[in-house]
């Protein structure tokens, strides 16, 4: 750490992994809920514990974003944050905030949260992700907009570099796209527009910039590889990110009444969103092959390796799985589209951050050179336990969303299976993926273990080059 | 004075321009396959749709571009052997590209005012968005080619290192490559 400010990233850190244990013990409910229909009912409902899950993982994600760029920027720009106390103050409020609304989805019925927090007055709860109430995202918008204050006030006081211009700007779009959040149209076709306004140009759009960054900054660290080199990949990425994802936002106006163009659109947009994961693989696993030194972090390169590949595997290829309009037309809306939203949140966005907190988390513990060896070798054992769980928790749901398809959707109307009893006839694979998801867990309790080891590495023979932290 | 004349297995520009350039093929190849399924589902369609447009128009366009191509590698021989007179050769790609724009923007106010747009009927979703997202290429084209000639004029290209140099030309030839598929499968086989 060469900044005393970047220690501010650590509560985010920690937050963020608090947050994650909440997100995963509520996916095991709702694991079993899909088998075991009143586990836990009335005190726990399923849209109730959904809700809980997909938000902690949003708001967790949200935390890591945040910690990385306070780690990152100072760094980048060669100078200490402009206020290290706004950094505190906004990690407090947001973290209360994020408690609070949590504890309101579970304690107070959602009608009566939404009259609580005054909803009435500018109506924006009720749409799946975007549950929050107004209040909440107004506390939202205001912190990333003093979070982004502060970034910018530090990244123009000193060096620029491409890192911290990705990352920003990647930053102001999630700023920008999360007001479409304040708009809630009476008509629901309009509303959607604006739903997948934040939805989608989130995830497949201006994260990829923030995971981009992200991965070169933690490339750069771990290889030695020149700048100049990484930065030109990082480049292609976006630029190819932002190409395929911005029009493939038409995969998802398939069939939300929009004119016939959005079939051809969606489908041939979508269908190249694979390609900048595909580069992200070529390009980790050729930096990495080009190394000017070989760090002591192991657990940090393997965390970001993975990122590459499960971000490819779960976003690019679960994702065009099901794009095409002719084969969506089947699929929309079924347990494939949940398998490629957990692999491709996992690998996309959980390991990027997990990729950062590994790099990162020794260093401002005093630790430059990384965790002890058994610390690592335990860390290793959680990427596995918790990354295979995915991949089983994937292939599960994907088994699952085929003979959903084909009981349900594929059969002529008055042959086909009712919704229900769909459900019950791929009930193994949903047992089959609680018990993936109890691996998962497992995995996590791993990971977490890791922290606790005591000792750190020792600086490893270099290959060539400055020491880790110079570059 | 030592060039860097190109090797037998010189690859011209940066290999992360030509991942870019794959990347942009596979876009416009997928949109290639689609246009041709399309057509083969509904060849009136698109036969009515193609009278409709301006072949004399797309011809002067292809020949603006190509020019543009031409000067271009004309440019970058010149630097490559350090020869006077590749900005403004650069300049004049840049103009011959313009006639391109020119008429892009004439057939698509003409057609706009005839009440044809992307919504019409297949083929012109295709000729409107497959034109337009080309044209948005050429204009980045454009830009990166004023960039080239900005630079050469500084005094920052010299030709020992070819590389921003060949990987913007390598750019370019792509444009043009494109609009030479885009211009018969619209304006003649369709």
């Amino acid at each position: 750490m060469k900044y005393e400010s970047q220690r501010v990233a650590m509560p985010y850190f920690i937050f963020a992994l608090i947050l994650f244990v909440g997100q995963i013990v509520f996916g095991l409910i709702l694991g079993l809920q899909y088998v075991v229909g009143d586990f836990l009912f009335p005190e726990i409902p399923f849209n109730v514990a959904r809700m809980v899950h997909t938000n902690l993982l949003i708001v967790w994600l949200l935390f890591g974003f945040m910690g990385a760029t306070y780690y990152m920027v100072p760094e980048e720009a060669q100078t200490e944050l402009h206020s290290p106390l706004l950094a505190w103050i906004l990690f407090w409020v947001f973290a209360a905030a994020g408690t609070l609304t949590i504890l309101g989805y579970l304690f107070v019925d959602y009608a009566t949260l939404a009259d609580v927090t005054l909803n009435k007055l500018l109506p924006t709860m009720g749409r799946e992700f975007l549950e929050q109430p107004t209040i909440t995202k107004i506390g939202i918008a205001l912190v990333v907009v003093g979070f982004l204050y502060n970034i910018m006030m530090t990244a123009l006081k000193g060096r620029k570099t491409v890192v911290n211009i990705v990352l920003i700007t990647g930053l102001i779009g999630l700023a920008v796209l999360w007001m479409f959040s304040f708009y809630n149209p009476g008509n629901l076709a309009q509303d959607k527009y604006f739903w997948w306004f934040v939805v989608h140009l989130w995830v497949e759009g201006v994260w990829e910039l923030i995971m981009g960054a992200i991965l070169a900054y933690v490339l750069i660290k771990l290889t030695g590889v020149d700048r100049e080199v990484i930065e030109k990949w990082l480049y292609v990425i976006i630029a190819m990110a932002l190409i395929t994802g911005i029009i493939g936002t038409g995969h998802h106006f398939f069939w939300i009444g929009p004119p016939e163009y959005w079939l051809w659109l969606g489908s041939v947009f979508s269908a190249l969103e694979p390609l900048p994961f595909f580069m992200m693989v070529i390009f980790a696993f050729n930096m990495i092959n080009r190394r000017r030194r070989n760090h002591p972090n192991k657990a940090a390169l393997l965390w970001a390796m993975g990122t590459a590949v499960m971000a490819f595997l779960g976003a690019g290829v679960w994702g065009f799985l099901h794009t095409l309009a002719p084969v969506n037309y089947y699929t929309h809306g079924s347990q494939i589209t949940a398998a490629h939203g957990h692999m491709a949140f996992y690998g996309a966005y959980v390991m990027i951050v997990l990729t950062i907190i590994s790099y990162a988390v020794p260093i401002l513990r005093g630790r430059p050179y990384g965790n002890s060896n058994t610390a690592q070798i335990v860390e290793m054992w959680g990427f596995w336990l918790m990354t295979i769980s995915m991949v089983f928790i994937t292939l599960f749901l994907t088994g699952a969303g085929v003979l959903q398809v084909w009981l349900q959707r594929l059969p002529e109307s008055g042959e086909a299976l009712s919704f229900m009893a769909t459900q019950d006839n791929i009930s193994l694979f949903y047992w089959m993926r609680t018990v993936a998801g109890t691996f998962f867990m497992a995995g996590l309790i791993v990971y977490l273990g890791s922290f606790f080891i005591k000792g750190q590495a020792a600086p490893a023979e270099e290959v060539r080059g400055p020491a880790p932290q110079d570059a | 004075m030592e060039t860097s004349a190109p090797t037998r297995h010189h690859l011209p520009g940066d290999l992360a321009v030509w991942f870019f350039i794959f990347a942009e093929l596979a876009v416009f190849g997928i949109l290639f396959i689609g246009f041709g399924v399309a057509r083969s589902l509904d060849p009136d369609t698109f036969n009515t749709g193609r009278q409709v447009l301006h072949p004399w128009t797309g011809l002067i366009n292809t020949i603006g571009l190509i020019t543009a191509s031409y000067l271009v590698a004309v440019a970058v021989h010149r630097l490559r052997y350090r020869q006077a007179g590749v900005a403004p050769l650069l300049w004049a790609a840049i103009a011959a590209s313009c006639i391109y724009s020119f008429g892009k923007v004439w057939e698509y106010v003409d057609l706009y005012g005839k009440g044809y747009n992307l919504g019409t009927d297949t083929f012109f979703m295709f000729y409107f968005f497959l034109t337009f997202f080309h044209f948005m290429h050429v204009l980045l084209g454009q830009i990166i080619l004023v960039v080239l000639a900005v630079k050469v004029k500084n005094g920052d290209y010299n030709g020992d290192d070819m590389n921003g140099m060949e990987s913007g030309a390598s750019y370019w030839h792509m444009v043009d490559l494109v609009w030479l598929v885009l211009f018969p499968m619209l304006y003649v086989l369709a």
